[in-house]
């Protein structure tokens, strides 16, 4: 696995659910560096989640092409992963058989398995809970298990779907942090869809803005920032309203 | 410190346990007795009117009397094992079948919306109506009463399995495709685990309807089973030995029940 991530090219990537039915965005055109973090913000409706779905290969678009250091995404893979807002997990499985899943789809040996399974769960800081039932823990911890079971695939991209939408603000912002950090050791190249302009302003590199009907890229931000971000940052706060700012003109224009 | 806090809280869960066990053997024993004394009553009544006094062995002390010779004569082994035999063969058969036509209606809006009306209405047909057809249809007795039992045990396991699909999670589906699953990998490791629960609680309801189908089936054509035997003790005016079968019927019952809940058990994942 080459350490230092992915480049992602997003090319004229157009979808619609059905052939008279609406477009859901049309001619998307995205590229991200190799181990870059880039934030999707838009409003409900703009089509990101769709994207995001796309980007994971569990659409399939109806133009244009997603290509990963020039391989084609056509269907899903354990080299690119979507984490969802709702941890999902398998609710008869142990925390370590939930993160061992993929590794098992993918035939892996049983003690290689394992040795992965330690070495992730340790990364989210979840080794008490290895053997306990995934019902037993709390919502933030339920998330830690679905990260630690898309981490543990080792993939060349992770694709977070608004995943810490559902969680406290403590959880959350802890959860924002060790995901950004665990990305950049790993060399994972990250694209966050939200709604939150906190969140792409304490998670990304970039942020791209996305609104109108069909969905199109409107503008594009570097968020730039040291690795040692918070809320109360003053820089955190000059990009924030910054970005407010070109969110609110960009959502204006398409209504 | 933490030893002294935790030793009288495991002492007294271990209390309540064995309260709790205790107040269900005792309310077992007592609902055992009632039926008993019923039992008894019946036999008495039997036995005090000069027009049913030939049935008086119905009675739990003639039948008491009956169980050494019904056990040592090997007859009542013989006869739970040929039922037993069939019930298993024709269970499996259900099962098999059951299993892949609930994960089909589960699965697919078409077969569901296609087999919905006919499978309701097979399900309520009885399944001793079968019967003459199974006897032209099937070479042998045995496979007659066999496809008897399957076609009572068929409905709760499908039903059952198609009911535990249309609970599922659907984005356990997604979250599996997303990690690389296969459809084989989705049915071993997503699928069968998440519905185990409901399949078995299929099967156990599949069980107590093949068991009751199982006795009538036996009563004609064969020499042997459980339906047999009390066919058997009738014509002969053995009534003891008929209330010692249908005795073993309810005991042989139970133990598959509590067995099929133990199991239940054991593929419960769903927390309260």
């Amino acid at each position: 696995m080459d350490r230092s991530g992915v480049q992602i090219s997003v090319q004229d990537l157009t979808h619609s659910y059905s052939s008279r039915g609406p477009v859901t965005f049309d001619k998307v055109n995205l590229e991200s560096k190799p181990g870059e973090v880039l934030a999707i913000i838009g409003r409900s409706g703009c089509g990101k989640s769709t994207l995001l779905h796309i980007m994971a290969g569990l659409l399939a678009p109806t133009a244009g092409s997603i290509r990963l250091n020039n391989v084609e995404v056509k269907e899903p893979s354990p080299k690119w992963v979507m984490m969802f807002q709702a941890p999902h997990l398998f609710p008869w499985m142990q925390v370590s058989q939930n993160v061992g899943i993929g590794l098992k789809f993918a035939n892996f040996a049983e003690d290689k398995i394992r040795e992965r399974v330690e070495k992730t769960i340790k990364l989210v800081d979840l080794e008490e809970y290895a053997e306990s039932n995934v019902q037993d823990l709390s919502g933030g911890q339920q998330q830690r298990v679905a990260l630690a079971r898309s981490l543990v695939m080792e993939p060349e991209m992770l694709l977070l779907d608004e995943p810490f939408s559902a969680l406290d603000a403590f959880t959350r912002a802890s959860l924002q942090k060790d995901v950004r950090s665990i990305a950049k050791s790993m060399g994972i190249n990250l694209v966050i869809v939200t709604h939150s302009i906190d969140e792409a302003v304490l998670m990304a590199d970039r942020a791209v803005i996305m609104a109108g009907s069909p969905g199109k890229i409107k503008e594009e931000i570097m968020v730039d920032l040291p690795e040692e971000r918070t809320a109360q940052d003053p820089e955190v706060q000059k990009i924030r309203g910054h970005l407010m700012e070109t969110f609110r003109q960009a959502s204006a224009a398409t209504h | 410190m933490a030893a002294e806090i935790g030793t009288p809280q495991r002492s007294s869960v271990a209390v309540d346990l064995i309260v709790m066990v205790l107040r269900r053997v005792l309310f077992s024993a007592i609902g055992l007795g009632i039926l008993f004394a019923l039992w008894w009553f019946g036999g008495w009544l039997l036995e005090s009117n000069p027009a049913t006094m030939s049935f008086a062995d119905f009675g739990p002390f003639p039948t008491i009397d009956a169980v050494p010779y019904m056990v040592q004569s090997g007859t009542l082994l013989d006869a739970s094992q040929a039922s037993g035999y069939r019930l298993g063969i024709g269970l499996l058969l259900a099962i098999v079948t059951g299993i892949p036509v609930g994960i089909l209606m589960g699965r697919s809006n078409v077969f569901r919306k296609l087999s919905n009306t006919p499978f309701q209405f097979l399900r309520m047909v009885s399944p001793l109506s079968w019967e003459p057809i199974a006897v032209i249809a099937m070479p042998t007795w045995d496979q007659a009463i066999i496809f008897l039992i399957s076609m009572a045990a068929v409905w709760p396991v499908a039903f059952a399995t198609a009911a535990g699909l249309a609970k599922l999670d659907r984005a356990w589906f997604k979250v599996a495709r997303n990690l690389g699953a296969s459809w084989w990998d989705i049915l071993k490791e997503i699928i069968l685990p998440a519905i185990a629960f409901d399949v078995m609680t299929g099967i156990r309801l599949a069980l107590g309807v093949a068991w009751i189908v199982i006795v009538p089936a036996e009563f004609l054509g064969i020499t042997s089973g459980l339906g047999y035997t009390i066919q058997d003790s009738r014509e002969n005016l053995m009534y003891a030995d008929l209330a010692v079968t249908i005795l073993a019927i309810g005991i042989i019952g139970f133990l598959m029940d509590g067995i099929c809940q133990a199991l239940i058990k054991r593929f419960s994942w769903h927390r309260n």
